[in-house]
């Protein structure tokens, strides 16, 4: 055996990746939340039966979390040969089992199908929705089953912290994430090193990490996957950095509409502390360190730092000046790290590969990759992981299959309710942290949300600042009124009653609001206005000087009627309409009383012959 | 069968599990509604004097936080998400019809305390949008034409059992 306990943390983590891993024969059935609303854990109880009855016990099944293209779930990966499946149905289980898993033999009505060859392709690389894909980070999510520590010493899980407490100081784990280029992924972009070194130096004890997973940002669910599917690699990096600025004690904020992340999170940190992993003397070294979960309430103002500290120590969570930045005085008063869940799960692999590797990934000034959650008006929606520096046009065409519906293009939501939407004309402009900030949006913690010729930047903007309005904590006079009267006139506006000089006056004020407001969401909170006014303000004028709504979104500036052409009478919005404006014989074209219509949509969801028109 | 348990004798079990301090106030107020499905004022007042608290402190976080309920919930509880990705795919229009179908606004609960409606900025499930959660269940892809039937699919099963 053994003595020294330096080297010993490395030889238990080799032994472990040894004795575990890596598997061979195995289905990969996705049962992150959106596969699991699609039925995928009937799907994979039915494959576990399946296995049994024919005596297949040796194939493992392994509920995995977000596999990513969430557009085509349950879906499913058969290993060896790595076929992917769409669509998966229990009906499909028996057939699965005896000719794909059992004999290799590949199905073809549940592989994807190229939309415009119609070619059938068989795996996950192949797909055009993966194939510019670095998953680097997520990918992790298709070998792994959540709840299973031994899944992930099977893909070199801890071998990383194994490393570090073998083999680097402190001040050696600094230098090689520095070196890395590692930048917040919550959205500010910070460079994780310099907090961590600023932790290491700052006097005061305690000292906390913490991993932000409070993703707040409407639109995005990055975080929610990585908790969800690999919890492990979030909790391996807080202990590698925890190490690194000399902290004992760690939290993971997660957000309360989470349910299943807290399940998954809770059972890896028992898991992990059963191993030694986490508690006292971690792998049989002088080095302690435990994490605690807490859990949000709805607020999205704990995303911010000083708010979500005080959330942690159990009061209203509202931010604070910082005259003293965390590092300094975070949690109760004492340094403290706080980084993002991605941020976090991306220290293993920089620890494992070196930061030489991870410098050869993204851009000048943005290194690593970086996890999108791809929505809205696009084809193929769900979760990508891109270098930095890829292009906005090839997340959305190649990736994401274009817009759907044969409608064009508008615009691409960025950075949540900070940050802004981008027209079609930058579609080319590499994604990364200060090139969205140059064309006044930013990267947020990674939602992109993708809008057609039927999404009014108008509203778009006054969601975004009602969105605001109500999350505003309302402690700094700036944000709590500044962005309810910027709410205001947009509400006015897209209700008909804008007047000329509003958007003067919402420049104006977003300015103001900008300046004075104590922390980041005030300070950011006018950017979906002041970006549609930049890129859009057409939409802008013809709302207040036509009172007209281009594309047919404000309910008080446009009316329907039945294009007496393409009606069938078949009756179908008459029984829909629920304020009974619809009228007509049957079989004959019928008409809408406009005085009675709500434009509630009912009708326009349910016509097969598109035969209503907005206006 | 357990004798029913009082309300103040829940909560002073809920703070001590938390281990009495007040930084374990959301968790304490988290676990009070999970218990009541709503935060009942004897149990706030009881939380507070347990933890050693003003009142107003324990009053602060419970009506900070939107998760927290100062009034009875409804059996069902419709999450309606309000993420930008269900907003861009028409989370609006189906938030009027489930006002219509049900008769209330978000916040509010059905007279027969069957339904509750709320509105979530996001639930992260953006690819499935519009998402509505009713109880611990998400439904994808929404259409206004879904609505009746998935309320109708509820009382067919609430009658049943």
């Amino acid at each position: 055996m053994n003595e020294n306990p330096d080297t010993q943390a490395r030889q238990i983590m080799d032994n472990l990746t040894l004795y575990y891993g890596p598997k061979k024969k195995f289905v990969a059935i996705c049962a992150g939340t959106g596969c699991r609303a699609s039925g995928s854990l009937k799907v994979k109880e039915a494959l576990e039966a399946e296995l049994k009855k024919q005596n297949l016990s040796d194939v493992d099944v392994l509920a995995t979390g977000c596999l990513g293209f969430c557009e085509k779930g349950p879906m499913m990966v058969i290993h060896p040969d790595k076929y992917f499946y769409q669509h998966v149905k229990v009906e499909d289980v028996p057939e699965i089992i005896s000719k794909t898993v059992a004999k290799g033999e590949v199905i073809s009505r549940l592989l994807y199908r190229h939309p415009e060859t119609q070619k059938t392709l068989f795996r996950e690389e192949d797909l055009p929705f993966y194939k510019k894909q670095h998953r680097v980070v997520f990918g992790q999510n298709g070998m792994i089953d959540p709840a299973r520590i031994e899944d992930y010493f099977a893909i070199n899980g801890y071998q990383a912290l194994g490393k570090v407490l073998s083999e680097m100081t402190p001040e050696a784990v600094i230098g090689e994430v520095k070196k890395a280029g590692l930048r917040g992924r919550g959205g500010g972009g910070f460079h994780a090193a310099v907090k961590w070194e600023g932790v290491r130096r700052a006097h005061g004890d305690p000292k906390y990490v913490i991993a932000n997973g409070d993703e707040g940002d409407p639109g995005a669910y990055m975080d929610r996957s990585l908790m969800e599917g690999n919890p492990h690699s979030v909790i391996e990096g807080m202990i590698i950095g925890a190490y690194a600025v000399g902290s004992n004690q760690g939290y993971i904020y997660v957000r309360n509409e989470y349910p299943l992340a807290v399940t998954h999170l809770t059972k890896a940190i028992a898991d992990a502390r059963e191993m030694g992993l986490l508690g006292k003397n971690i792998l049989g070294t002088d080095f302690s360190f435990d994490i605690q979960i807490t859990k949000g309430a709805g607020a999205f103002v704990c995303g911010e730092s000083s708010a979500l500290f005080a959330s942690v120590e159990g009061r209203a969570g509202e931010p604070r000046a910082k005259y003293v930045h965390a590092v300094e005085k975070g949690l109760y008063d004492k340094p403290t790290v706080l980084n993002n869940v991605e941020t976090w799960a991306n220290v293993p692999l920089i620890i494992n590969k070196g930061a030489d590797w991870y410098n050869t990934i993204g851009t000048e000034g943005s290194k690593g990759t970086k996890i999108f959650s791809l929505v809205g008006k696009i084809n193929n929606t769900g979760l990508i992981e891109v270098p930095m520096g890829t292009t906005l046009y090839e997340i959305i065409y190649d990736m994401g299959g274009g817009i759907p519906n044969g409608k064009k293009f508008k615009a691409v939501q960025t950075g949540g309710p900070s940050g802004g939407c981008i027209p079609e004309s930058l579609l080319d402009i590499p994604v990364d942290f200060d090139k969205l900030y140059e064309v006044g949006s930013m990267m947020g913690s990674g939602g992109m949300i993708v809008m057609d010729e039927t999404s009014c930047m108008v509203d778009v903007a006054r969601y975004f600042l009602e969105f605001l309005k109500e999350e505003s904590c309302g402690k700094c006079v700036p944000c709590r009124e500044g962005v309810r009267r910027m709410s205001d006139i947009l509400e006015d506006i897209c209700a008909g009653r804008g007047r000329e000089g509003d958007v003067e006056i919402l420049e104006a004020m977003g300015k103001a609001i900008a300046d004075g407001s104590l922390c980041a969401l005030g300070g950011s909170a006018p950017n979906p206005v002041l970006s549609t006014i930049r890129y859009f303000r057409e939409e802008y004028d013809a709302h207040i000087r036509d009172h007209r709504c281009p594309a047919g979104v404000c309910k008080a500036l446009i009316s329907y009627s039945i294009d007496a052409e393409k009606c069938t009478g078949c009756g179908v919005c008459v029984k829909v309409c629920a304020t009974k404006a619809i009228s007509g014989e049957k079989k004959k074209a019928h008409v809408i009383d406009k005085e009675q219509c709500t434009r509630c949509g009912a009708c326009i969801q349910s016509c097969k012959f598109d035969a209503i028109h907005v206006k | 069968m357990t004798k029913p348990i009082s309300v103040a004798a829940k909560t002073r079990q809920i703070v001590k599990k938390h281990g009495g301090g007040k930084s374990g106030m959301i968790a304490v107020l988290q676990d009070i509604q999970e218990a009541f499905n709503y935060l009942p004022k004897e149990a706030l007042k009881t939380a507070a004097k347990a933890m050693n608290v003003p009142f107003s402190r324990v009053y602060e976080a419970a009506t900070f936080y939107t998760a927290f309920s100062l009034k009875p919930r409804g059996k069902h509880i419709v999450k309606i998400c309000k993420g930008t990705a269900c907003h861009v795919r028409g989370a609006a229009i189906l938030q009027d019809r489930f006002e219509t179908t049900l008769g209330i606004k978000p916040g509010q609960t059905t007279a027969d305390g069957k339904f509750s409606l709320e509105t979530v900025n996001c639930v992260g499930a953006c690819a499935l949008g519009p998402v509505v959660v009713i109880n611990a269940d998400y439904h994808g892809q929404v259409t206004i034409n879904k609505v009746d039937k998935i309320i109708k699919k509820i009382n067919e099963e609430g009658a049943q059992s």
